[in-house]
């Protein structure tokens, strides 16, 4: 039990600490969220009725962006100084720290955000009742959009350019989460009950924690050749 | 044992090196030489199976390294020419996480002890950006000074940016490495004070 807790404890302890004492980062990734949320108003005007309306989507398309601004942070300083090419080496199964890894940039960049969207919706002035629901979908939708965009760090990792590519590869793939996350905030809302969406974005989280971490694996293999 | 047989390496479009065939026994200690672009760090990465050969087979004690790839990387102990360094950790962070990831147990001290030894005394709680090329290095090294049982150790340039002392002192460790049964396959520019001299594989001489 302890072996198997080795590797994956020792990166996520370490990427957690590195988190820690790069905070800087974590904050630009927190103030980019704040900022763009804030922007709406401005552009679509203070009517309540609809910042009311729009208010789950913007947060959600603000959630999206900020997790896809700090993706490329995932891999790239460990491709660079070599600590990839050692965690390849290492005996224990690929998957185990892979997933550490996305787990301590889960926690470092999409938790604050999940953290401090209530506090956004209520400046659209959201319905009390619908904040619970929000902060669920938020924390099942974004270790979704973690896990999927990990695929794309690792795919484009190394590559001239590799930002501009990692967002058209990815930013499909979030359209689902995007429509059932947002979708589950607005189905509370018109009193049809968020319970479909908020099993289908479980169910999109267990599907993507099997199947992302595999194919992260055999793509950081490919990165190092 | 590590058997390679027939290996080639195509770098872009450019062959790097064919019909590449070796074998190492416990106790051997293999130089690989040859000018700058020849193939030397491709070839190392192509046996620790990091890189993927062109065309040949790569076998630890008879069995493709790629069938049993947790065996071999557990006896297995690969230094790049990245230093594999977290800037914003400290030497001493850095060697403990390089040993928990890789599975091996190793308790704060002996971490400590092995830094000491190789010279970071004073630096052992200071980020790693701000230590010396020579330092970084060293940091490195450190898990060579271990004692961990791994039997095949691959270096790459292991004495660059190190002084006199250091490449001695490393020199001694890579030979009882291999009176203790071990293996090192290492490719360096300069002459080190090996025990006895190690068998030497110029990949110049390798015909394309």
């Amino acid at each position: 039990m302890s072996r198997a807790l080795g590797p994956f404890g020792a990166v996520l302890r370490r990427d957690l600490l590195l988190a820690w004492r790069g905070r800087a980062d974590v904050l630009v990734t927190l103030a980019f969220f704040v900022v763009v949320v804030c922007l709406f108003p401005f552009g679509v005007g203070a009517e309540t009725n609809q910042l009311r309306s729009i208010a789950p989507g913007v947060l959600w398309v603000a959630a999206l962006l900020a997790t896809l601004l700090s993706l490329h942070r995932l891999f790239a300083q460990d491709h660079a100084d070599g600590t990839l090419e050692q965690l390849l080496l290492s005996p224990e199964p690929t998957v185990l720290w892979v997933v550490a890894k996305i787990l301590a940039h889960w926690i470092a960049t999409g938790l604050p955000l999940v953290l401090v969207a209530p506090a956004l919706a209520m400046l659209f002035d959201v319905d009390q009742g619908a904040l619970g629901i929000l902060i669920l979908s938020l924390t099942l939708g974004t270790p979704i959009l973690a896990l999927l965009g990990a695929v794309g760090a690792a795919l484009t990792l190394g590559l001239r350019g590799g930002g501009m590519l990692l967002a058209l590869l990815v930013l499909p793939l979030f359209v689902p989460v995007l429509i059932f996350g947002a979708g589950a905030v607005d189905a509370h809302l018109s009193g049809t009950g968020a319970d479909a969406h908020i099993l289908l974005l479980g169910g999109g989280l267990l599907g993507a924690l099997a199947l992302a971490p595999i194919a992260c694996a055999a793509a950081l293999r490919i990165a190092v050749d | 044992m590590l058997y390679a047989e027939d290996l080639a390496c195509l770098k872009g479009d450019r062959l790097l090196f064919r019909g590449l065939s070796l074998k190492m026994v416990p106790g051997e200690l293999l130089r690989i030489a040859g000018p700058n672009g020849f193939g030397k760090t491709s070839l190392l990465r192509i046996l620790c199976g990091l890189a993927h050969a062109e065309a040949g087979e790569i076998r630890w004690n008879d069995r493709p390294i790629g069938s049993d790839r947790e065996a071999f990387h557990r006896s297995l102990l690969y230094l790049g020419h990245a230093p594999a360094l977290n800037d914003l950790l400290t030497p001493l962070e850095n060697l403990r996480f390089a040993c928990a990831s890789a599975g091996d147990d190793v308790d704060e001290d002996r971490c400590v002890d092995a830094l000491v030894r190789i010279g970071l005394a004073q630096q052992l709680d200071l980020p790693a950006r701000v230590l010396s090329q020579g330092q970084r290095r060293r940091v490195g090294l450190a898990r060579l000074f271990l004692g961990i049982r791994r039997t095949l150790w691959v270096l790459d340039e292991p004495f660059t940016a190190l002084d006199v002392a250091a490449v001695a002192d490393l020199a001694m460790t890579l030979s009882d490495h291999c009176d203790a049964g071990g293996m090192v396959i290492l490719t360096t520019h300069q002459d080190a004070p090996f025990a006895k001299p190690p068998r030497v594989l110029d990949l110049a001489e390798v015909a394309v």
